[in-house]
């Protein structure tokens, strides 16, 4: 149903380091689960429109005044790594 | 004075306050100490002593414990994750705040599944939670530390989350009243979001006036929250005793086809309440939910496609758990959400992530969402033959810690009597109807959108006149 | 013989746009302050943080759509762009998907494909060796720039060459401008433009692979860049090598054009309608308000100025198309409206002078460039003259009158004055006084000249044509 390739391909995308272990019982478990979602696949929904939103609202519209900021100390109070007036990162260019 | 206070209903309470008989730091301070002093695991952290100010308001001081995952500010809300240990968030989650302005101050943080993805609260980075009826059994998840304290008496009342059945299983599995209200009437804003089209915060409580009296200062539009809206009701604290007129529809065809997972003494609880809904005036109709039994599929789509996205943010970059920088930014982001993720939150990543993926997206969640449309298409045409539909809350009573762990399908199953309902936006309660071999079975009620004062008036008939105890405290 | 090859060239172009606040959160816009003192959690991804739309945001976009002619949707829905990125803090982009704001459209000989609203990103420093992150460079993520909201405008493949692109550009920029819905800055960034570029043989309507060159950040580097890519691809299908897929930076100084990507990490975006939004519904009210703030667009006032004024489409199209030419037009305009064709081209004369095009700022007044016109069509000065005041009024401005009188440049007016001249003129060029009494009026140049040259360019030119016909008795 979903082999090792296809687990390790989809948690590149989710940026999620697996074990060899984790793999093997990933590809297992998400295979019994996606066999249970495909019954889905049997119905007929031709011409069905999706539901994303089950409230019938629209143009929750916010006006264009602005509001104070946040302190910048509290803001940056739960970064793992900070200069003076930021978030340190890893260069993304570094590779 | 501290087990009588903890005898008391939230709403007692308020009035015994509101008396002066007893204080409001009396009140913190009885619960507190139990809190602090608890053996479930059900509490992730309490306050230190009652807060200095508690406004004046409806709710009179009477404490409430809280999820996890709804952040409070400068208290730790790290929604079951070792991804967010010890996170203290800048600010408080609107409901939160209006229950605090409403004179209920936070008591402290509840135990829950990491980012309230579980029935069984087994996937918290914390430790599982135990059930006070029970301490070998779980208390059901994901907000299973928030039904466990109010059953045991360590809360009179919490603030959950229901994504799929996170409030109603466990107030089942535990024996309280738990609603989950009709999407958008709660504010989101400030909660750790799942799925945040399903994720709606409701309350647990001893009975179901307390779970009127709480529901009733959570409701509003919020500005911050584009889907919230105004609840177009005022929720009125219930007073029925009979159901004349009630008719309560079965989707028999859903148990049914559930019927190998219904256990006999949940099924037994759950016809002699029908029994007695019957015998207040009711009137008990079949009906059909043709797409309700493919609701566990839909869900399991939608549910892990939004929570691959809503989690993307735990990175390591501005909070939480970072993880190798000196290896470059994919190893730090890689090895991050590796060691910070459990297995649960995994799975559900990995799920949603090659749903919504190049090839995969319309069998999956294309479909899910149109099945969700079927699904409301149901409970629309249901709602045109009766006005309120009962069911199992779910299909056992709490299980053993360690039963299901191994098989992820298994314990999805628990969710399928609460799931449609979920899919569909709509209100439900659970409400305690019995026990089977001693352990506490979930009734549950579900109405049209917005129907939550003709849930909790049925609700309070059938409490009446089942009479059930629900303090699992000796 | 070689195949002759034409590129097939679309745009992409994102625009900042002026609100005072960000996209989904109340934060003001951030011009050049220290980092990270416009943040929020909403547009620092906190945990719980929800979006909320701007409304102005949407206003401007409905201008733009309006501005470009494009079918604005009655409905749209805003989609999560989902890749991880340390400028991104949720891990996705709130943007529009398959029901942009607005659809089709045209400005120019261009037409639009689209136009969506969006988030931008967050900004980078990057810092080198931190001393802090070791093995690994490190970059400074500044999140004042997130949020900013933006309106991406995608063109069709209508564009033929690097000069029509920047022309396009030039024309589309000054139409945001005059909508004022944005800075429309390419140094500082609230305009920038990629550009889909493929080369097929000419006369063949197939299109070629295509490669996307980004983030262009000047109109010379756009013509440039294109032009470099163009070349490339040619050398590359001449050379019987196929061109592959890719997006390219091109470097201003070197002019080489690099890979920007390495083909390994394929995007998936697994976009998906984002849950925490509900839909844009365009009502007849918004409709009004954003045509009611609509000013004149080039379209109209350069047919406004061919069919009311009375000049020459070049003209007309060339004012039109560049706000500040027009601007500065109409002001001279108004304090001398006689001759508008000969101002019109006299702003042109202007703008060619200097070195940023724009006549507004100056030396030369408005009023100053009419009065100077108005001594050219009295004759009071000549065309040569008028050009030598205008060097000065761009020099030093001032007052064109006082020039005139200063240096001497008025014409040389009568015959009492000029015909001494053309005789001496008539006898120093004989040769060509006989040819013209032959019948040969070309031949009157070497006499004009000599006129010319003892005059100092004061004669005017039709004056000095009759003297000689005059006096050579014709
Ligand atoms: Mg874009
Ligand atoms: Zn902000």
């Amino acid at each position: 149903m979903i082999d090792r390739e296809q687990v390790l391909h989809v948690a590149r995308l989710a940026r999620l380091q697996l074990t060899d272990d984790e793999v093997e019982r990933m590809a297992g478990e998400l295979s019994s689960i996606l066999g249970h979602i495909e019954r889905i696949s049997e119905l007929d929904l031709e011409g069905v429109e999706p539901t994303s939103h089950v409230v019938e609202v629209a143009n929750a519209l916010r006006p264009d005044e602005p509001r104070p900021s946040w302190d910048r100390e509290v803001m940056l109070a739960n970064a793992p790594d900070r200069t003076e007036d930021g978030f340190l990162v890893p260069s993304p260019q570094a590779g | 004075m501290s087990a009588e206070i903890r005898s008391l209903s939230a709403r007692a309470l308020a009035e015994a306050i509101d008396r002066g008989d007893v204080s409001a730091a009396e009140a913190f301070e009885a619960y507190r100490e139990a809190a602090a002093a608890e053996d479930l695991n059900a509490f992730t952290w309490v306050a230190d002593s009652a807060p200095a100010d508690v406004p004046a308001g409806p709710l009179h001081g009477v404490p409430l414990a809280v999820k996890d995952l709804f952040c409070t500010e400068g208290v730790p809300s790290q929604s079951g994750s070792r991804i967010l240990e010890g996170y203290r968030p800048p600010y408080t989650a609107t409901v939160v705040r209006q229950l605090t302005a409403a004179g209920a101050p936070l008591l402290g943080k509840t135990n829950q599944d990491e980012f309230a993805m579980g029935s069984s609260n087994e996937n918290s980075a914390f430790g599982p939670v135990r059930n006070p009826w029970d301490r070998e059994r779980v208390p059901g998840g994901s907000s299973g530390g928030s039904a466990a304290v109010v059953a045991a008496g360590l809360a009179p009342w919490s603030l959950g989350t229901d994504t799929g059945g996170s409030i109603r299983q466990p107030a089942a599995l535990c024996g309280i009243v738990g609603l989950k209200p009709t999407y958008g009437t709660v504010s989101r804003y400030g909660m750790i979001a799942f799925a945040s089209s399903l994720d709606q915060a409701g309350p647990f409580a001893r009975d179901v006036t307390d779970t009127a009296l709480l529901y009733a200062h959570m409701t509003g539009r919020d500005a911050c929250d584009s889907t919230s809206l105004e609840h177009p009701q005022r929720i009125a604290l219930p007073t029925a005793e009979r159901l004349d007129g009630v008719r309560i529809g079965v989707p028999r065809d859903l148990l049914d086809e559930s019927a190998a997972g219904i256990e006999p003494g949940v099924s037994a609880a759950f016809e002699a309440t029908l029994g007695r809904a019957a015998e207040l005036g009711a009137e008990v109709v079949d009906v059909t939910l043709p797409h309700a039994e493919h609701g566990l599929s839909a869900y399991y789509v939608i549910a892990p496609a939004e929570a691959s996205s809503n989690l993307a943010r735990f990175d390591g970059v501005r909070y939480g758990l970072r993880r190798d920088p000196d290896e470059g930014l994919v190893a730090m982001y890689t090895h991050t959400r590796h060691d910070g993720f459990g297995d649960e939150v995994k799975r559900r990543i990995l799920i949603g992530t090659y749903a919504l993926s190049s090839g995969y997206y319309d069998a999956y969640y294309g479909r899910a969402q149109q099945v969700r449309t079927k699904i409301a298409e149901d409970f629309r045409a249901a709602f045109g033959r009766c006005d309120l539909i009962a069911t199992p809350t779910a299909p056992t009573v709490a299980f053993k810690l360690g039963e299901k762990t191994d098989d992820p399908l298994a314990m999805y199953l628990n969710d399928v009597f609460t799931i449609p309902i979920s899919l569909a936006g709509l209100p439900a309660i659970s409400i305690p109807c019995g026990l089977s071999d001693g352990l506490p079975v979930g009734f549950q009620l579900a109405g049209p959108a917005f129907s939550e004062n003709r849930i909790l008036d049925a609700a309070h008939a059938l409490e009446q006149a089942t009479g059930f105890e629900g303090l699992a405290i000796s | 013989m070689s195949t002759r090859y034409e590129p097939v060239i679309g745009l992409e172009i994102h625009v900042q746009l002026k609100t005072n606040t960000k996209m989904f959160c109340s934060c003001a816009l951030s011009f050049g302050d220290p980092p990270n003192v416009h943040t929020c959690p909403v547009c620092l991804g906190l945990p719980g943080a929800l979006p909320v739309v701007n409304e102005r945001a949407i206003h401007y976009g409905l201008m733009i759509g309006m501005a470009l002619e494009s079918e604005l949707a009655p409905r749209s829905i805003f989609h999560r762009k989902n890749y991880f990125y340390p400028d991104l803090p949720k891990g996705y982009q709130i943007s529009q998907f398959d029901l942009p704001l607005c659809s089709g459209g045209r400005l120019g000989d261009v037409r639009i494909h689209r136009v969506h609203l969006e988030e931008d990103a967050a900004k980078l420093v990057h810092v080198g060796e931190s001393g802090r992150i070791h093995g690994s460079d490190a970059s400074i993520v500044d999140f004042n720039r997130g949020g900013t909201p933006l309106a991406e405008i995608v063109t069709e493949p209508d564009v033929r060459s690097a000069e029509q692109a920047r022309e396009w550009l030039q024309l589309l920029r000054t139409t945001l401008r005059q909508l004022g819905v944005s800075d429309v800055n390419m140094e500082e960034g609230s305009l920038r433009c990629d550009a889909n570029i493929s080369i097929r043989p000419v006369g063949s309507t197939e299109l070629g692979t295509k490669t996307e060159l980004k983030n262009m950040n000047s109109f010379r580097f756009i013509e440039r860049g294109i032009n470099a890519e163009v070349a490339r691809q040619t050398a590359l299908l001449e050379a019987g090598e196929p061109v592959v897929q890719e997006t390219l930076h091109f470097d201003p100084r070197t002019e080489r054009i690099t890979s920007l990507r390495s083909k390994e990490e394929a995007h998936d975006y697994r976009y998906f309608p984002e849950p925490d939004l509900v839909p844009i519904a365009i009502t007849s009210e918004m409709l009004e308000a954003a045509r009611a703030e609509l000013p004149e667009l080039p379209a109209a006032r350069a047919e406004r100025y061919e069919s009311k004024l009375g000049l020459s489409t070049d003209s007309a199209r060339l004012l039109a198309g560049r706000a500040e030419l027009a601007e500065y037009f109409e002001a001279a305009l108004a304090s001398d409206g006689d001759q508008p064709q000969t101002l019109a081209n006299w702003v042109a004369e202007l703008a060619a002078r200097l070195d940023e095009g724009d006549p507004g700022a100056s030396k030369v007044e408005p009023a100053a460039l009419a009065r100077l016109v108005g001594l050219l069509s009295t004759k009071a000065i000549t065309v040569g003259a008028a050009r030598q005041v205008l060097d000065r009024l761009v020099a030093e401005g001032g007052d064109p009158e006082q020039i005139v009188e200063a240096e001497g440049l008025g014409a040389i007016g009568g015959g009492d004055e000029l015909a001494p001249i053309v005789a001496e003129a008539i006898s120093a060029n004989a040769d060509a006084a006989e040819k013209i009494k032959g019948g040969n009026m070309k031949a009157i140049g070497p006499i004009i000249g000599h006129v010319m040259k003892a005059t100092k360019g004061r004669a005017d030119g039709g004056e000095v044509t009759r003297l000689v016909r005059e006096q050579l008795g014709l």
